[in-house]
């Protein structure tokens, strides 16, 4: 018997490394310490409801479990063989509680390919991702096929580029090999800097091999032997179990010298990144490896011919690389029946926001935004109205209703004024305003922007000006022309992929969402009550009982009123931060 | 910017860190990363030894702990909060649990109070988005924040 606790970082952060020392306790207190193994994983992905103890063979799923409940575990489940009942998922629908997690509505449409062992196996124990056919990818590439053959082999798959730009993986590899030079480069770019993305940290948490494996498969296939992975220096425990396994591959002769008795040679190194977005770009990825400021150049030269120290380089992404071994185990022809025409395999999401079951999810591509909304993510919060979602970060756009329906690819979602990007996918309801939605993107891309081309640099902070103003109820009509004429020569002039796609959070809730801004503009109006300026906390007198409740809680002391009657809120001191209304039992505070 | 006199003692470690890297210019973010993991911060007198060391000019140095958000020139609090602006914590409301920071602290984002005890800033996502909105102390996550929970949270640290 195994039993599993993630060690994601959400997880960790509710305690989960006291509930697996209680477990171990509660283990050896009994004399079963021999008998059921207490594994940390990585992310299971339904963050949630987390704690997460998943206990094996039988699949069984607590949530939500507190380091107390290890010793009713171990007493109950493992000694007498009774689920913990309170401690199941309990499935919102029917009230019943879910015995495993195959049962789960969360798990029933998804595919894990590249999070196949996160959850699974201990990420820092090299010998449970060599149980789980772990490096047997590379020796078959080594042993029994040509650099060529690797090649064709993952062009044949049809898998994209999984960081957002979509490109072809095994094309990208090919370019590589073709130039020669005495040195080349394989970089791993795990500069994961989307705010509310969060796979690529998992993967590293979760199955760091895997990543390793891939690179060496591929600086096989395109003649390298030097692999840099350049990695945020935000994320120390992706830092310290990507350390600890690159070690462990060294020891375990899978990274070296030599490797499989071949006469080829490949080692990994890491670079860290210092929090910059823009250096999710290769080119500004590049710059940064080599000590500058992460700046990004204009392509060609492409890093394929002259990439890091000016030698030919092939960056690709962390779920890129985690789709590799397993695409070269089971074949490209298992892999490219998967998806729809052009986009195959899965894509893993971070599905947050106002949505009942936030998490980590992979899916197969061609699966549509209801299916992943409704189903797997359990609907919107609260029973509210879906208003919109936001997928390809910074880059990309917002989707409607309308969209519902449309399959999930990369194609699709740049025809619906979107992209891919890294995987972000986050949904919001009535209570979101989509100019605010858009200003706080752009909040970032100024914040970001490394200020080398002017469109971006200038551009964006004019837009954003302008959309502060269209919040504050100052905006005209003619910010509006304004603003969409900017948007237009943005996309088309700046420098890199940064700045090129930055105007589309705006152009995408302009399309979409049009009256809201003419809302904003004309009426002074924020329908979503998310524009301090535009509005103001009221209490009916009518419906307030005089309860105290709000006046208590107001951090500025801006309520009046006697108790057991009506209360009253002074605007000038107001700050509107919405606590009243979250206090008030009766419903008597509105926004107006 | 206030004048620091660095102290033979830092002069020593701070030669030491970048003749581990080889003096190399191309290592000069590894030595900021370094430095700064040991002092905390980066203050203009670093800069321009570390440059001296790396035979670059002090703008290089300069040009790069500017540019990169996680090198810092102002030494950070007893207790440094960040709170995640995220996109996941954002529609979840962590800008109100933000602004409650300041109003309690009386400072603004990037800056640490007059007794050095915290410092605010923001950051985007910590991955926890399924506790959102959060806010970290130090190492420790606070997760599904309200604002009315950010007087208790900082009388933790009094």
């Amino acid at each position: 018997m195994h039993i599993l606790v993630c060690g994601g970082t959400g997880c960790s952060a509710s305690r989960s490394h006291e509930i697996t020392k209680n477990l171990q306790a509660a283990l050896k207190d009994k004399g079963l310490e021999e008998q059921v193994q207490v594994i940390l994983t990585g992310c299971f992905g339904f963050c949630e409801k987390g704690p997460i103890v998943k206990v094996m063979p039988d699949n069984t799923f607590y949530t939500e479990v507190k380091p107390e409940d290890a010793l009713e575990i171990v007493e109950e489940h493992v000694i007498k063989g009774r689920k913990v009942k309170r401690l199941l998922y309990t499935d919102p629908e029917t009230k019943e509680h879910v015995a495993d997690s195959k049962h789960m509505n969360f798990y029933k449409k998804q595919l894990r390919i590249a999070l196949r062992n996160c959850g699974f196996i201990d990420p820092e124990n090299i010998e449970e991702y060599i149980a789980n056919d772990g490096y047997a990818a590379v020796a078959k590439c080594l042993t029994e096929m040509t650099p060529q053959q690797v090649i064709e082999e993952i062009k044949l798959s049809g898998l994209r580029g999984r960081g957002g730009g979509g490109f072809p993986t095994g094309v990208k590899w090919e370019i590589a090999s073709k130039n020669h030079a005495d040195q080349k480069y394989v970089v791993c770019n795990a500069d994961e800097g989307d705010p509310g993305a969060f796979m690529d940290r998992s993967i590293l948490e979760g199955d760091p091999h895997s990543v390793i494996e891939a690179m060496t498969i591929n600086g096989y296939a395109i003649g390298a032997t030097k692999g840099l992975v350049y990695i945020r220096a935000e994320y120390p425990l992706a830092i310290d179990r990507l350390q600890t396994a690159i070690k462990q591959a060294r020891e375990y002769g899978v990274l070296g010298k030599n490797l499989f008795g071949t006469d080829f040679d490949f080692d990994i190194e890491l670079r860290f990144g210092a929090g910059a977005f823009v250096c999710g770009e290769e080119t500004a990825l590049i710059h940064s490896m080599e000590g500058k400021r992460g700046e990004p150049t204009f392509k060609p030269p492409f890093p394929a011919q002259s990439g890091y120290l000016q030698k030919p380089t092939n960056v690709n992404n962390v779920e890129t690389y985690a789709n590799i071994p397993i695409i070269i185990l089971k074949g490209a022809n298992w892999f490219n029946k998967i998806g729809t025409e052009k986009s195959k395999g899965t894509k893993v999401f971070a599905l947050a926001g106002q949505i009942n079951n936030v998490g980590l999810i992979e899916v197969p591509m061609g699966i549509t935004l209801r299916e992943v909304i409704y189903e797997i993510g359990g609907g919107i919060k609260n029973g509210k109205k879906f208003k919109a979602v936001q997928t390809g970060g910074p880059s990309g756009g917002c989707l409607t209703e309308k969209h519902l329906d449309t399959p999930i690819d990369y194609d699709n979602l740049i025809a619906a004024g979107s992209m891919m990007g890294s995987g972000g996918m986050v949904v919001m309801d009535e209570t979101s305003c989509m100019v605010s939605i858009a200003k706080f993107y752009l909040e970032f891309t100024c914040e970001e922007s490394c200020g080398k081309c002017s469109p971006c640099r200038i551009g964006n902070k004019r837009m954003l000006e302008l959309l502060d103003k269209m919040t504050k109820g100052q905006g005209t009509m003619e910010d509006l022309e304004t603003l969409k004429n900017l948007a237009g020569v943005i996309k088309d002039t700046a420098l890199c992929g940064l700045g090129q796609t930055s105007p589309n959070p705006v152009l995408s809730t302009i399309n979409n969402f049009w009256d809201e801004y003419v809302e904003h503009v004309k009426e002074k109006k924020c329908r979503a009550g998310a524009c301090k300026s535009l509005m103001q906390y009221v209490i009916d007198p009518d419906v307030c009982v005089g309860c105290t409740s709000c006046a208590r809680n107001c951090p500025v002391n801006a309520i009046q009123g006697e108790r057991k009657s009506p209360h009253h809120i002074n605007q000038e001191i107001c700050i509107k931060c919405g606590t009243c209304i979250e206090k008030c039992k009766f419903n008597a505070i509105s926004i107006k | 910017m206030a004048k620091v006199k660095l102290s033979e003692d830092k002069i020593k470690k701070i030669k030491a860190i970048c003749a581990e890297f080889g003096n190399k210019p191309g290592e000069a973010i590894n030595v900021l990363h370094r430095v700064q993991g040991e002092f905390g911060y980066l203050p203009a007198e670093v800069q321009e030894l570390i440059a001296m060391e790396l035979g670059v000019s002090a703008a290089t140095i300069y040009g790069i702990v500017t540019f990169y958000s996680f090198f810092t020139m102002i030494p950070k609090g007893e207790h440094p909060i960040s709170v995640c602006m995220g996109t996941a914590c954002y529609v979840r409301g962590s800008e109100k649990v933000l602004d409650e920071f300041k109003r309690q602290l009386g400072i603004g984002i990037g800056e640490t109070t007059p007794d050095g005890k915290f410092s605010l800033n923001c950051l985007r996502c910590v991955g926890a988005c399924g506790l959102a909105p959060v806010a970290m102390i130090g190492d420790k996550v606070y997760g599904r924040l309200t604002p009315d929970m950010v007087k208790d949270i900082i009388n933790e640290y009094n």
